[in-house]
């Protein structure tokens, strides 16, 4: 008994040198969850994903401060980059190649495909390394993981937004500005393009944890994507026997309404851009899936 | 008295695959794949083990339970599973209560965000709602004593400092259910002590605690109860001491005693030998385990075969890691009388308060005195061993001090203190 008695009296010490009063809450108040083996059909448990909605907010919070602390030029790249890869595509596919740009003048056009393919770009390369890129929260630390790739979609819009002006900047010079109303939903088309790239980035992070081939695959596929995106063309010049294959491309729906809404360019081929948003819902139902079904391994894996 | 944690039949495969190449590459899976085409499957397959198995036992709210058990046994992998960063293969766990541990200070620390910014991202992780955390800001940075380099990048911090912040941040979490491992916490002495303090604190109000740790001293006197797991599953579920004591003794190597049954087989020569060694208490019954503050005897069995030069008894005492504590043997004065053959029992006693705890390892034998030299007759490496333990009453040479104190011995001196001015 002498020794129950010291060893409380030592943890009362103990508590008075605590950070603070401690006090218990009453047990009706206390959380109560059933951990239970992964079920074995995947579905996403949206009020949970709610409840961190925090998380989510820290994780992009912190993933768009670190990138901007720890770059010298910080927020000026947003405009660097997409007017570097604007300028050498306008020099280059419209001085000397003379491609096709409809009714719009070829700079507008261009720098109107550039910024939301660079935005789908970061979002893709971003989500599918995110799992890798938080090992040790992963290894750690509980909380859905879908935040992950959920958030790297969500930081590269900053660099969409900051990357705007010069779009706009064009727009004054060449006079294309948006014509009426669709300007409001230009952020659908960015909606497309987010989900698309999330569904991508679910199903190759998921992919990641297990085979690191990833990170060499996705240059591959983000060199091709913007000639097959109509980045550098307008999509309506295509000959109608190849429509089809940008039909399938969610970013040709992207780019194309995207101008359609602030160039006021031609009104894109609803039907096709309904096949490229259908394939954009279908990509990320996948992909969410494929991520679902292999969570419960990440931390073993990793 | 309210149940927090209720753990059912839990269980946790992993196939070796998993753990040996923590990730492979598109190349060894297709190889894999292949080879299992080409018929050469199974093998790989059967090879998974269950880091748990059937693991179920209930914690009350308030307890401080103990989990122990060798390295593998399942402690890291049962600990993983409460805190959901790995789900069970079979079984379930119902959770009543916030759970936070000390596996996880420091994670999701940012290098170039500022201490500041990294409280706000870590307590998020950790669970805390954004109030939560601009209320406790100040005790959280005043507790972790960075005070002025709180706006400085983290990653220019000293590794102390960067703790310190980091336990800080956990430490403000106020769990329900508290899991420490204080296997996964090596290293860093002062951190271990936080974390005990820490635990001390919590379960000082009430709240749940699971620990796990190889200090049994630790689990001693900080925990009613303990488990003990091995291969995966709970082999022992009961009273901490008893536990403790239950483990300490199936992880002795060598037995509390050691008889050889027939001359021929016993280690010696002509002269001597060795008939038994036994580690004994204060009534001479044989222990395993012994008090640190009870004498312990070490009584060796021996034959004289004949005549010849005094014969007597020498014992060396080493700790766990091998290290001498100490060589004694019998100077007793009829030592210096020649020897007549027969059988003999010596008994040496080891005061109380003389061996650190743990593992002490006897090497025991017959020797005589040549010259300015020692000759064995009949000894034997590791003869016996014993376990030494600490209750923890406050009145050892630890006092009130629950780490580690280092050393091969560990007496109790005689203290003086006097003012000078």
């Amino acid at each position: 008994m002498r020794r129950v008695t010291q060893i409380q009296e030592e943890r009362l010490e103990r508590a008075a040198q605590a950070p603070r009063p401690l006090e218990s809450r009453p047990s009706a108040e206390r959380p109560t969850f059933v951990i239970r083996p992964a079920p074995r059909w995947p579905h996403l448990d949206v009020r949970e994903l709610w409840h961190y909605r925090e998380v989510l907010g820290t994780i992009v919070w912190r993933d768009i401060k670190v990138r901007y602390k720890q770059t010298f030029l910080g927020v000026v790249w947003a405009v660097l980059v997409p007017a570097f890869t604007a300028t050498v595509y306008i020099v280059v596919f419209g001085k000397f190649a003379k491609f096709p740009s409809g009714n719009v003048a070829y700079p507008s056009l261009v720098i109107a495909g550039v910024i939301p393919m660079q935005y789908f770009a970061s979002a893709l390369s971003q989500s599918s390394m995110s799992l890798v890129a938080n090992l040790p929260l992963v290894t750690k630390v509980y909380f859905p993981r879908v935040l992950l790739p959920l958030a790297a979609v969500l930081v590269p819009v900053v660099d969409f937004v900051v990357g705007l002006p010069v779009l706009i900047t064009l727009m004054g010079i060449y006079g294309t500005w948006p014509k009426g109303m669709q300007v409001a939903l230009a952020p659908a088309f960015l909606a497309l393009a987010l989900v698309t790239a999330l569904g991508i980035g679910l199903f190759l992070s998921s992919v990641n944890v297990r085979y690191r081939d990833v990170p060499y695959i996705i240059p591959v596929f983000l060199q091709v994507l913007p000639l097959v995106s109509g980045v550098m063309y307008a999509v309506e010049e295509v000959p109608a026997k190849w429509q089809w294959i940008l039909a399938v491309n969610p970013m040709t729906a992207v780019i194309s309404g995207w101008r359609w809404a602030v160039l006021g360019a031609p009104e894109p081929n609803w039907p096709h851009a309904g096949v490229g948003a259908g394939v954009g819902v279908l990509l990320f139902l996948f992909g969410l899936t494929v991520f679902r079904a292999s969570e419960p391994r990440f931390a073993d894996t990793i | 008295m309210p149940v927090a944690i209720e753990a059912r039949e839990l269980s946790k495969r992993y196939r070796i695959g998993q753990m040996q190449a923590a990730y492979g590459t598109l190349r060894d899976s297709t190889a894999h794949l292949a080879a299992r085409l080409a018929g050469r499957a199974g093998a790989d397959e059967k090879q998974e083990i269950w880091a748990l198995r059937d693991v179920s036992f209930n914690v009350d709210e308030g307890e401080v339970l103990g989990v122990i058990g060798r390295n593998g046994a399942g402690k890291s992998t049962l600990l993983k599973v409460l805190t959901r960063i790995t789900t069970p293969t079979k079984g379930r766990a119902i959770i009543h209560g916030r759970v936070g541990s000390l596996l996880e200070v420091g994670t999701g620390f940012s290098p170039e965000l500022t201490g500041r910014e990294n409280i706000f991202l870590n307590g998020s992780i950790l669970g805390m709602k954004r109030r939560e955390i601009q209320g406790k800001l100040d005790e959280i940075v005043d507790f972790s004593g960075v005070g002025k380099f709180i706006d400085t990048p983290v990653k220019r911090y000293s590794s102390g400092m960067y703790v310190r912040l980091a336990f800080s941040v956990a430490a403000h979490l106020e769990p329900d259910i508290l899991l420490v491992d204080e296997v996964l916490a090596v290293g860093d002495a002062e951190f271990q002590q936080r974390s005990l303090g820490r635990m001390e604190a919590l379960s000082g109000t009430g709240r749940t605690v699971l620990f796990v740790s190889h200090n049994m001293q630790a689990i001693n006197q900080l925990c009613d109860r303990a488990i003990l797991l091995d291969g995966g599953g709970v082999i022992q579920d009961g009273d901490a001491s008893a536990v403790v004591t239950h483990y300490l003794h199936s992880a002795l190597r060598s037995g509390s005693q050691t008889s050889w049954p027939d001359d021929a087989s016993a280690p010696g020569d002509d002269l001597a030998r060795l008939l038994s060694v036994r580690a004994i208490d204060e009534d001479f019954e044989t222990i395993d385990t012994a008090d640190v503050r009870r004498p312990v005897g070490i009584e060796i069995g021996f034959r004289v075969l004949r005549q010849g030069p005094p014969v007597f008894a020498k014992i060396k005492v080493s700790d766990g890691q091998g290290a001498i504590a100490f060589n004694a043997m019998d100077v007793s004065a009829h030592w210096s009388e020649q020897s007549e053959p027969g059988r003999y029992v010596a008994r040496g006693w080891i005061p109380g308060n003389l061996l650190n705890e743990g593992r002490a390892s006897v090497e025991a034998g017959v020797w005589t005195l040549h010259g300015a030299k020692l000759l064995p007759h009949g000894h034997r490496y590791d003869a016996v061993s014993f376990y030494v333990y600490d209750p923890g009453d406050g009145d050892s040479a630890r006092g009130r001090f629950v780490g580690q104190l280092r050393g091969a011995v560990r007496p109790l001196l005689e203290w003086t203190v006097e003012r000078v001015d």
